[in-house]
């Protein structure tokens, strides 16, 4: 923009060679516009008002089935489990992969972008080849009396695998840029190991680290395709959130039933939504005065 | 570029080292590496002509080609309108611009299962779309079409996502001097812009695609699953497992071959990811 002209040319190049015509500029936002109006709001809008359809009453009765109840006790278990463990493993890998050098990194980053790319069915498969009744291990955990597949235990593996990669693959670049200088400086003026990474690296990858934390909870509550293929879908037993949703939409016989569930799912992507923005805004803040 | 700190100093004085990569790698073997390597394993204990049969019998192919085929239509629709959108958002102001950004990313965080049912429900005989458009001919519940809208929807942020730091970073001079030297806006697009922004656009092509081949939870509500006309790869693993009972043989070779469509695609992304980060400026 400050770039000399050679004294022949223009002052400024004419204004429509540098930007669209308005009439053009407004035909493209309003072809995006009605883009998502009509294939993203409309959808969210859907949710609510097929849930709603059938009155305020069948909604509310629909929330408060014990099945429901139990569908939404056992979606948290399994997030409150599997959450925390791939956040360990995600600053692990972080620490690992960007303070230091080694050889077979990128071979390390490759297989932890491993679980984004095989289908979540595939993903449940392996786990009932592994510990079904007729897997690899399912005569040893039967003769210890041990279930895993069609159970609790199954559908955590299951998530823990779909999530795996999210906290690691939102730290480890922002853990690189940072470099290591910090931690040199509070090694050397006399911090120990563990104090180093509780006052200088974590906080400073701390907005990052929730970014991580909060899609990976997202997709560890919605969760379906793996979660499916390892659940028994028996009522109330071993079915979370989104299989009680499907299991309803088979039912037919409540058509607004399987909405009203999926409200419950569709305000966590909002909330998820809103955390993110504001996380955004959060860290464009503190990063301004730098 | 990352700046780089690693190689400075010889000996790296943090601590930690041995142990964070030991549990890495001890975390991913058990819940990745393991698992990939059973079914792998178990795929190849079968005879050859078992799994060739498992793998490639009618049922299965037309699986193959309509998962192959929903997946690059949706991707391409996704390349063309998460352009769009990418472009909207980045080079124009307009009121409604943040809602609009943070919508793109609705599909995101929304459980696939929801979005099945909610688009599943849209496009019915009596859906606030489907009324409009079933009786024109356009049936999007229970046909292939379903399927590519569906993963349509849960494939675009990948595209817009990839595309729009890219923009945000483009150089404007470039574009200045393109007009200088006499250049048409449309023009300076298609011979200045365009070409910088390709491998991003099939970046997210290609992400946009790799969802789509693995997808199950959305298109399981509305392609109504019928075996050789609206049956997904990842539909048919799970039918073959609830079919076999306790004999987990016939979700295999499906499975094996869907695990060889993600492997190729994932160097494919890795590859092009490399090629596209070279466009983009520090």
């Amino acid at each position: 923009m400050n770039l000399p002209h050679p004294p022949t040319a223009p002052e400024r190049p004419a204004q429509s060679s540098t930007q669209e015509h308005p009439v053009v500029k407004w035909l493209l936002i309003g072809l995006a516009g009605l883009f998502a109006a009509l294939f993203l709001l409309l959808p969210l809008i859907n949710i609510f008002a097929q849930a709603f359809s059938s009155g305020l009453a069948g909604y509310w009765n629909t929330l408060k089935d014990q099945n429901t109840v139990a569908a939404i006790r056992l979606t948290l278990l399994v997030a409150v489990i599997s959450v925390p463990l791939n956040v360990v493993f995600g600053v692990a890998a972080a620490w690992a992969i960007a303070k230091f050098e080694f050889r077979g990194k990128a071979v390390l980053l490759t297989f932890i972008d491993l679980p984004f790319s095989v289908s979540p069915v595939v993903a449940g498969l392996m786990f009932v080849l592994l510990f079904g009744a007729n897997g690899l291990l399912g005569h040893w955990l039967e003769a210890h009396g041990m279930t895993i597949i069609f159970a609790v235990p199954g559908i955590v593996l299951a998530t823990m695998f779909v999530t795996f990669p999210f906290v690691a693959r939102e730290l480890i670049p922002i853990m690189q840029d940072q470099g290591r200088e910090q931690e040199e400086a509070a090694l050397t003026l006399g911090a120990s190991g563990w104090q180093t990474f509780w006052h200088v690296s974590l906080p400073s990858v701390k907005w990052g680290l929730f970014y991580g934390v909060i899609l990976c909870n997202a997709r560890a509550m919605g969760e379906y395709g793996a979660v499916s293929v390892v659940s028994s879908k028996i009522a109330g037993k071993t079915g979370t959130l989104p299989l009680c949703v499907q299991k309803l939409y088979d039912d037919f016989s409540h058509p607004a039933a399987p909405f009203a569930l999926a409200t419950l799912l569709a305000l966590l992507a909002l909330l998820t939504l809103g955390i993110k923005t504001y996380l955004e805004w959060k860290s464009r803040r503190e990063q301004e005065p730098l | 570029m990352r700046r780089d700190h690693t190689r400075s100093s010889q000996a790296n004085p943090l601590p930690g080292f041995g142990i964070t990569l030991g549990f890495t790698v001890l975390y991913l073997s058990v819940l990745v590496l393991i698992p990939i390597a059973v079914l792998s394993l178990k795929a190849l204990s079968l005879s050859w002509p078992q799994l060739w049969h498992l793998a490639t019998n009618a049922r299965a192919l037309a699986a193959y080609r309509l998962s192959l085929g929903a997946s690059f239509a949706a991707a391409l629709l996704n390349a063309a309108f998460g352009s769009l959108l990418a472009w909207v958002l980045v080079r124009y102001r307009f009121p409604g611009r943040r809602l609009l950004d943070g919508l793109v990313d609705f599909p995101f965080a929304l459980p696939t299962a929801v979005a099945g049912l909610t688009l599943a429900s849209l496009f019915s005989d009596n859906g606030w779309l489907g009324r409009f458009l079933v009786p024109i001919g356009i049936q999007g519940q229970s046909s292939r079409l379903g399927v590519v809208l569906a993963l349509t929807f849960v494939g675009l942020p990948f595209s817009v996502r990839t595309l729009q730091p890219l923009l945000e970073n483009l150089d404007k001079g470039v574009e200045e001097a393109s007009a200088i030297l006499g250049a048409g806006r449309l023009r300076t697009f298609v011979s200045v812009i365009a070409p910088t922004l390709l491998p991003a656009v099939l970046t997210g092509f290609g992400l946009a695609f790799a969802r789509g081949l693995g997808e199950y939870g959305s298109i399981v509500f509305i392609s109504g699953n019928l075996p050789f006309h609206t049956e997904i790869a990842p539909t048919l693993v799970v039918m073959r497992l609830e079919s076999g009972g306790f004999d987990y043989t016939g979700a295999i070779g499906v499975a094996l071959v869907l695990l060889i469509f993600s492997f190729t695609l994932l160097f494919t992304l890795n590859w092009l990811q490399g090629w596209s980060s070279k466009f983009q400026r520090p």
